[in-house]
């Protein structure tokens, strides 16, 4: 998802008795539905999980301006522009809610950033796929953005205040992004055949990894188990998967588009699709740093961050002297 | 030099009439700019007439702590509403 995989610490739930009454207390509110607020006692592991997730959550956020930024200059109509352009910014805007909720867990802005520049926090795999050609904008709105929200809306009821508000807020303006990448995919597959083409190998391509960005199966996993017993995560990547399959298949047979795999079959039984896993050794060669656009990804925030320098410290300076002058004047 | 903007919290008047509400925080150089920053991050719907910005070091705030001994009073004092007492009926609205 925009947060993969990430690692809960400690060893895994424990039981009610196990517990420090501290601990005791926290899990009790948090099975009542309570919030956490930002200076309330919370276990390190909670505060640390947290960090990682909403950290690499607003990592994929920023990052993922880049591939659809790519085409703000290049959309075909000044209305296609000015969309796109809207949805770019609301993602820089989730970005800063997102570090704001990370911040109130005592992490500094510029800490996320610099682990983000180095490697040490990740942002979602997705976003290392090149967007080619303007299907790919529609492709991504539709896939990316709708996997995103499978993910989010559960989120809402995080049991952490600050994240959960983040994610109503971000919840709120996302339909507008899937809804925008669909109409787009509308427009081509209905259009000439050439157009459809490449609407058809925007979905071949952006198919399989949009499924990565849940994550594997994490049905048997201890991290999943703890942050699911803290709230942090409400379903597992494999529910959110089927959800998300079973959602997409009619809306790209709506498009007259064919899924890439040959295994999609419906089965009445579990009342959902059957399909293909991705390539998880892919997957797992993108997170690694291999796929076909991290470097330049993250290349293009580091230049970002080191050419800004200058303009973020000028403004400090500003800002100091102003404050300064008014302190004489007093 | 290296030194992070100030953190601000961002306070949005959603209509005439309302209270200013806390919305969350961001981070700018200086109030004016902060008050820049709240309009795009805060405000891309419309969502507001009038912006307040306090960097967020100058807000005080009580402790989780102090829950119990700053609110807890109120409770035994059920007669501060009005459904505390019972007017008959053919008294009317009161």
């Amino acid at each position: 998802m925009y947060a993969q995989m990430v690692k809960s610490t400690g060893k895994g739930v424990q039981s009610l008795e196990d517990m420090s009454p501290e601990e005791r207390a926290f899990q009790e509110r948090i099975d009542r539905g309570e919030k956490i607020e930002p200076k309330e006692w919370m276990p390190d592991g909670y505060r640390k999980t947290l960090v990682r997730q909403i950290g690499q959550h607003a990592h994929s956020e920023i990052v993922g301006q880049l591939p659809e930024g790519n085409w703000i200059t290049r959309a075909p109509t000044l209305e296609r522009k000015a969309i796109l352009l809207a949805k770019v910014q609301d993602e820089a805007g989730h970005g800063l809610y997102l570090y704001c909720a990370a911040e109130t867990l005592g992490v500094s802005r510029d800490e996320l950033l610099e682990k983000l520049h180095s490697g040490d926090m990740k942002y979602s795999s997705i976003f290392n796929y090149p967007t080619l050609n303007w299907a790919d904008i529609g492709a991504v709105g539709w896939l990316v953005d709708g996997a995103a929200i499978m993910n989010q809306v559960p989120l809402q009821r995080t049991s952490y205040g600050p994240y959960s508000r983040a994610m109503i807020r971000i919840c709120k303006e996302e339909s507008f992004h899937q809804r925008q990448g669909y109409d787009i995919m509308m427009k081509m597959a209905f259009g000439t055949e050439e157009q459809k083409d490449m609407a058809q190998d925007a979905l071949n391509r952006f198919w399989y990894p949009s499924l990565m960005m849940f994550g594997p199966s994490d049905k048997d996993s201890v991290h999943s188990a703890q942050s699911m017993a803290w709230k942090i995560k409400i379903n597992t990547n494999d529910e959110l998967r089927q959800k998300f399959v079973d959602q997409t298949v009619p809306q790209a047979k709506y498009l007259g588009l064919t899924i890439p795999d040959e295994n999609l079959k419906w089965n009445e039984e579990k009342g959902g699709y059957d399909f293909s896993e991705p390539d998880w050794t892919e997957f797992f060669e993108v997170i690694k740093g291999n796929g076909p656009c991290n470097k330049e990804r993250l290349g293009a925030r580091v230049k970002a961050w080191d050419d800004g320098a200058w303009f973020r410290d000028g403004l400090m300076a500003h800002a100091e002297k102003q404050s300064a002058a008014k302190l004489a004047a007093e | 030099m290296k030194k992070e903007w100030p953190l601000w919290e961002v306070f949005i008047r959603g209509q005439h009439g309302l209270n200013h509400r806390h919305v969350g925080s961001l981070h700018a150089p200086d109030a004016e700019m902060a008050i820049k920053n709240a309009r795009d991050v805060y405000t891309r719907r419309n969502e507001g007439v009038s912006i307040w910005v306090v960097e967020a070091n100058n807000i005080t705030a009580s402790s989780p702590s102090d829950k119990g001994p700053l609110f807890e009073p109120s409770n035994s004092k059920v007669y501060r509403h009005p459904t505390f007492f019972d007017i008959p009926e053919e008294v009317g609205h009161m």
